[in-house]
């Protein structure tokens, strides 16, 4: 249980800010391989989590690409890690962010950012002051549904970071393992009540906060 | 054009599309310098370019002796360091920020300068908004922000792009009269850009018509008004328009009496004191010429001119004809066979009649 809420948070903290950079290129961008570059981000939510995790193996694994990399030069291994679960999670999760911000990044009116240079403001300055104020909302719905989404993240996590207790056994895969395991429907019962109860939560603060940003907090 | 220029200069070509846009105009450093012309003509354009959120494919823009883009040269100055103020048709407050914020946005990012916060909320009469979202405002009201937005952040120019085009006459006559205050209070070149006449008769000081992505005419008010040969003066509600002096009243007649170009003109009572300045209109289909001083007659005004040139009227069977006296003139909407049974031609004198109900005062 402490270890999903964790392996989530870790998940959103480092698969948000990217899904936030990439979500702001493709929303203001202009250039070639945008739109392969937006199909690339959004394959993980529609390939089998079993296929993500198969590659995420191949590319992070022991004698994959990176992961061999990874483990000459700093002895990091993925694989059966916490870590690993991480990672599996943050890749899982990140569509479904990248997709939230960059519906309310595209949702601000771009003569704004016209507004705000004719007054002086520099790039950062008016990214700063103009478009993650307005996108604010979007961010942070997409924390909560991508920290909801990776609580029950399945099939990569035991793909590429295995079930093991106390290091990558998450919720659904405790859930899983009990369910194997004679007599443990109790715990799994326990198990997919505080699951439930994680997501329902989760879902009720998203709504909470989209249904403030409708209100017009800020809209004209 | 030159960089001596303290004004305003803008000139450039760009392509847009199979539109190529092919403008130039410059206003004094503290007049008012309309862009008219219908929508599509490159109004628009010449306001993005001046306030350098385009690039033209070749151009210059100096404002008051500084070069902000030269292509020539390869300069441009981006739009964040240039300090040219811009108003848009939709205002574009911040909507996150309130008024207040929005106004101080440009302030914390510039030079300090005259323009001083106090004096731009009295002028625009912001005092009681200061504290409001922007959608609660009503579209006068965020017009009148975003002008004082603009304002603070002490630009250099100021571009209004159609500031009033989406506001319904109303809230258009309720907004002019500030527009009138900012001219007179603000020491800094105004690039106005509209498709309404009337707006453009009150405010501008130069008047550069454009069509298809071309200047047409440019110069001072009076002048382009009273030109017959220029599209202006084919429009049904075509009029000269006269930068006058009230030199008296006459209670018990209930006239004033103003001057311009050298000639008394009679007009129902205004409601200024003598020695102001007033503009008037005068419609040229108001207008009625003789060739000899008439006698008694109800026609007040009777001024004598020479005629100018005469442009056939290309909308309806009508010819007009230019009046000119001392640096100001008048445009007469009279019928071919007047012309020709006058003999009217270039340099003829002749007496404009004006009847003194049929003066517009303006602003």
């Amino acid at each position: 249980m402490r270890l999903s809420l964790k392996v989530s948070g870790l998940a959103v903290a480092f698969g948000l800010p990217c899904a936030l950079l990439l979500a702001l290129a493709i929303a203001r961008g202009r250039f070639p391989g945008r739109s392969v570059l937006n199909a690339a981000a959004h394959l993980p939510m529609v390939l089998p989590p079993v296929v993500t995790g198969w590659l995420l193996l191949i590319v992070f694994g022991r004698y994959g690409v990176i992961g061999s990399w990874l483990d000459t030069l700093f002895g990091v291994r993925l694989v059966f890690t916490t870590a690993g679960a991480v990672l599996a999670c943050t890749v899982m999760v990140f569509p479904l962010m990248m997709r939230t911000m960059r519906l309310s990044l595209e949702a601000i009116d771009p003569a704004l950012d016209a507004a705000a240079r004719s007054l002086g403001a520099g790039r950062l300055d008016r990214f700063a002051t103009v478009t993650l104020p307005l996108a604010g909302p979007g961010v942070l719905v997409a924390a909560i549904v991508g920290f909801a989404a990776s609580l029950g993240e399945f099939g990569a996590v035991i793909t590429f970071a295995a079930n093991i207790p106390g290091r990558t056994q998450t919720l659904p895969l405790a859930i899983y393992a009990a369910l194997q395991s004679p007599g443990g429907e109790a715990t799994a019962a326990r198990l997919s009540l505080v699951s439930i109860m994680l997501a329902a939560c989760a879902l009720l603060l998203s709504e909470v906060i989209a249904k403030r940003l409708q209100a017009g907090v800020g809209r004209r | 054009m030159s960089d001596a220029d303290d004004g305003l200069t803008v000139a450039f070509r760009h392509r847009l599309g199979e539109t190529v846009f092919d403008i130039a105009f410059a206003a004094p450093p503290h007049g008012l310098v309309a862009l008219f012309g219908p929508s599509g003509s490159g109004k628009t354009t010449a306001a993005l370019v001046a306030a350098g959120l385009l690039r033209p494919d070749e151009g210059r823009v100096v404002v008051r002796g500084t070069v902000l883009t030269d292509t020539a040269r390869a300069i441009f100055v981006p739009p964040e360091r240039r300090r040219v103020g811009i108003v848009f048709q939709d205002s574009r407050l911040f909507p996150h920020m309130r008024v207040e914020a929005n106004l101080r946005y440009g302030a914390r990012r510039n030079p300090p300068g005259p323009v001083r916060f106090g004096e731009v909320v009295s002028l625009l009469g912001l005092s009681l908004l200061l504290s409001r979202r922007p959608h609660t405002l009503s579209g006068g009201e965020r017009q009148r922000v975003a002008i004082g937005r603009a304002l603070l952040a002490q630009p250099r120019a100021l571009v209004l792009d159609e500031p009033l085009a989406s506001l319904d006459s109303a809230r258009k006559a309720e907004i002019l009269p500030y527009l009138e205050r900012l001219k007179a209070a603000m020491a800094l070149p105004i690039l106005y850009i509209s498709h309404d006449l009337p707006e453009v008769v009150r405010l501008a000081d130069t008047l550069a018509l454009i069509e298809a992505g071309r200047v047409v005419a440019c110069g001072p008010l009076e002048t382009i008004a009273a030109r017959a040969d220029l599209p202006l003066a084919a429009r049904d509600d075509a009029g000269a328009v006269l930068e006058s002096v009230i030199v008296a009243h006459h209670p018990a007649r209930g006239l004033s009496e103003i001057q311009a170009g050298g000639r008394r003109l009679l007009l129902p009572t205004v409601d200024r004191l003598s020695g102001s300045r007033l503009r008037v209109r005068i419609p040229a289909r108001e207008v009625a010429l003789a060739t000899e001083r008439p006698g008694p007659m109800s026609v007040h005004n009777i001024l004598p001119g020479t005629v100018g040139t005469i442009a056939q009227d290309l909308q309806r069977p009508a010819a007009l004809v230019e009046v000119r006296f001392d640096g100001s003139g008048l445009i007469a909407r009279v019928t071919p066979d007047a012309v020709a049974s006058l003999d009217l031609g270039p340099g003829r004198p002749v007496f404009a009649l004006v009847k003194s109900v049929a003066i517009e005062p303006i602003g």
